[in-house]
């Protein structure tokens, strides 16, 4: 995927640059809103990881609304030191499709904007999600994996839902938390994973074939071994 | 580790040297009309001189005025008499029914003088025809001489078809000097008024001093420091002892945010140094001693941990922060709580089963409040994690939320070591941790922010024995239902 970092900080924009590329990515890097808006309007991008306090006169909240007002729609994170509630909802309000506050762990980042490069390609309504042997249909709210129906509460069903929306990618608590049960938060106590250890049960214990699994130091991931 | 750490840029209250104060401009004797209560005050009086003069002037002008029309009508029918007289017999009719109104003891008011074209006075009580009168038919008031006795004399002259002249009136005298006595008593009330009008302006001013002065002397002791005193209530319970009440709100409420500044402060030197120095420790062994790439690597994990508890700890200070500031008070909204905390139920008890502990929930089919639902939910999900945390296995949790005489109360009390009393009301302070809570892991920081969401709604968090264990209360004031 082609991102595009705005990001004037030299270590945090090398780190991230490092790591996206690591992870296989084409990276873009400006370290001013001026170049930033230049670079996005010009050329074409997955994702755009944006951080809201540049210098160069334009800052991140106005190279978005620039953006956005010339109808591009690459999904856009920001990136911020700007942490409070209010400072995340005009993000969000500007056109930001995600928020991630700094210091951030970058394993959250990549998870992040792989999520939404995802998002921004499924278009229409999907009424069933397969992984490996695992499906679902989003209409009549059954899930089975191979010959076997598996019961599931509405939450199981959402986090399930979560996951196969989000499969073959990496999934942080953060990123449940926020998708599944609208928190906004971090608990102190580990609820995510409790919740993730009773889904596993259902769908992944009675077969031989585990399909979810855990990621260390970032979250979870469904996939199927082949893929 | 002993740290004291004095602010740079302290609080004068507590150190008045260390910071020069700015000096606080005394109140010079200034002109009168810059006086407050000089300028309502006059503003009083001259509100109530108009509205009183104006009423003395429209009560003189319609007595005078009714007095003026009375007579008129009375010389206006004495004349149509007369013409009446003269018309059915001629001129002697006419002046014996002079004649007899002259001689009619009662009415001596009454004035008459028919005179023939030559000036020759054939019959009236007058000395001789007055001057300025030159039309018939109008009105004049005129001096006259009545029997060599001077007088004044409202009159009319009617013109007799012979060529005589006749002048029909009334004397109004008397009337004249009513008149002039009604406007001397207005006019002499009028100057009463005024000078009362000062004498309360005088009085309102030092009432309304005195009442400042008290307020004033409070307020710039606080502006040079002395964030202790208060203004001292009268107990009148008027709108100056309501006033005194809320500046009094008001400066608890900055005495407690400047506590919560330097509290805050000294927590942050003291409690955010520890990690970090632990982090720095780590790192600093590993660079030194690390004998494997693996220790190293191992080390670098967990001062990254460590450096994500800081960053944890500093994020809820923050909120916390936030929260206290109020301004999150304008993304107020009617919610309803109950599908919230059903939420945090489910989300929790599967926690709380894997961990071997009942939660007992009772949730009210709808908790109306004004509110912010995300914060209520961290607020209610910190008691839970608390609970959580210090229940043995085995044990039960209570989780009720009800609403009552317009209060939601959300409840969570656990079976755990609870909180000494002498501790309770620490617990909610920023970073206070009960002996019995040392060992476990936490920052302190918890409670504070419950304490603070619910004084952010106007609530409060109670904490009390549960005998044993820690009953927390969360009490909010609840929206009336609409149509209730």
């Amino acid at each position: 995927m082609r991102i595009l970092v705005v990001e004037d900080d030299k270590d945090v924009a090398g780190f991230v640059v490092k790591g996206l590329r690591e992870a296989g990515h084409t990276i873009e890097h400006a370290d001013n809103g001026r170049d930033g808006l230049f670079l996005a309007a010009s050329e074409n991008f997955d994702a755009i990881i944006l951080d809201r306090m540049l210098p160069g006169g334009i800052d991140g909240l106005r190279l978005l609304e620039t953006l956005r007002a010339q109808d591009n729609t690459t999904p856009v994170v920001f990136l911020s030191a700007l942490g409070q509630v209010d400072d995340r909802v005009k993000g969000l309000k500007a056109g930001g499709d995600d928020y991630l506050t700094k210091p951030f762990a970058f394993a959250e980042l990549l998870a992040r904007v792989e999520a939404l490069t995802r998002r921004g390609k499924s278009d229409g309504p999907t009424t069933k999600l397969a992984v490996g042997d695992l499906e679902m249909d989003l209409l009549s709210r059954s899930v089975r994996r191979g010959p076997q129906k598996i019961d599931l509460q509405p939450r199981e069903f959402r986090l399930l839902e979560y996951l196969m929306r989000h499969a073959g990618q990496v999934v942080t608590r953060t990123m449940l938390l926020e998708g599944v049960w609208d928190y906004h938060f971090d608990p102190q106590t580990n609820v995510i994973d409790v919740h993730v250890s009773r889904l596993r049960q259902k769908i992944d214990k009675p077969f031989d074939l585990p399909l979810l699994h855990t990621v260390r130091n970032a979250g979870y991931m469904l996939r199927s071994e082949e893929v | 580790m002993d740290i004291n750490v004095q602010p740079k840029h302290g609080l004068v209250t507590r150190h008045p040297s260390a910071a020069k104060p700015r000096p606080v401009p005394r109140p010079r004797a200034k002109p009168l009309i810059r006086s407050a209560g000089i300028r309502f005050a006059l503003a009083y009086a001259a509100v109530f001189g108009v509205s009183a003069f104006a009423l003395a002037f429209s009560l003189w002008y319609s007595t005078v005025g009714l007095l003026q029309r009375q007579v008129e009508t009375a010389v206006r029918n004495d004349s149509v008499a007369i013409s009446q007289d003269y018309l059915a017999g001629g001129m002697p009719a006419l002046i014996a029914a002079i004649h007899n109104r002259l001689a009619d003891p009662v009415d001596v008011e009454r004035i008459y003088l028919l005179e023939d074209p030559t000036g020759n006075v054939i019959i009236g009580n007058l000395d001789h025809w007055p001057r300025g009168i030159n039309q018939i038919d109008s009105w004049y008031q005129l001096p006259v001489s009545r029997g060599g006795v001077a007088s004044v004399a409202l009159l009319r002259e009617l013109a007799l078809p012979n060529g005589d002249q006749l002048l029909v009136g009334r004397d109004v005298r008397a009337r004249a000097e009513l008149r002039n006595v009604l406007r001397d008593g207005l006019l002499w009330a009028l100057g009463l008024m005024c000078a009362l009008g000062v004498l309360g302006a005088l009085l309102i001013r030092s009432l309304f001093r005195r009442m400042m002065h008290n307020i004033a002397a409070t307020t710039r002791a606080i502006a040079r420091g002395d964030l202790t005193r208060r203004i001292a209530k009268t107990g009148d319970g008027d709108e100056f002892d309501e006033l005194a009440g809320i500046i009094n709100d008001m400066l608890d409420r900055i005495s407690r945010l400047m506590d919560g500044v330097r509290q805050v402060s000294n927590a942050i030197a003291h409690d955010l140094r520890t990690p970090i120095t632990r982090a720095r420790t780590r790192l600093e062994d590993a660079s030194l001693h690390a004998e494997s790439a693996e220790d190293l690597q191992s080390a670098v994990e967990r001062a990254m941990l460590d450096l994500d508890g800081i960053v944890a700890v500093f994020e809820a200070l923050l909120r916390i922060a936030e929260i206290e500031a109020g301004s999150r008070r304008a993304a107020f909204a009617a919610i309803d709580l109950a599908p919230m905390l059903h939420d945090i139920d489910e989300l929790y008890r599967a926690v709380a089963e894997e961990r071997g502990l009942f939660l007992e929930t009772s949730i009210a089919g709808s908790l109306p409040i004004m509110g912010d639902r995300e914060l209520v939910q961290q607020a209610v999900a910190n008691l839970l994690d608390n609970a959580l945390k210090f229940s043995a296995h085995g044990t039960s949790i209570s989780f009720i939320a009800r609403a009552e005489d317009h209060v939601t109360e959300i409840t969570i009390a656990d079976r755990g070591p609870g909180i000494s009393a002498a501790d309770r009301n620490r617990a909610t302070e920023r970073f206070f941790r009960a002996e019995s809570a040392r060992s476990t892991a936490g920052s302190g920081l918890g409670l504070a922010l419950v304490a603070a969401v619910a004084q952010l709604h106007n609530g409060t968090l109670t904490l009390t024995d549960n005998q044993p264990g820690l009953r927390a209360t969360i009490s909010l004031p609840g929206r009336v239902k609409e149509g209730k």
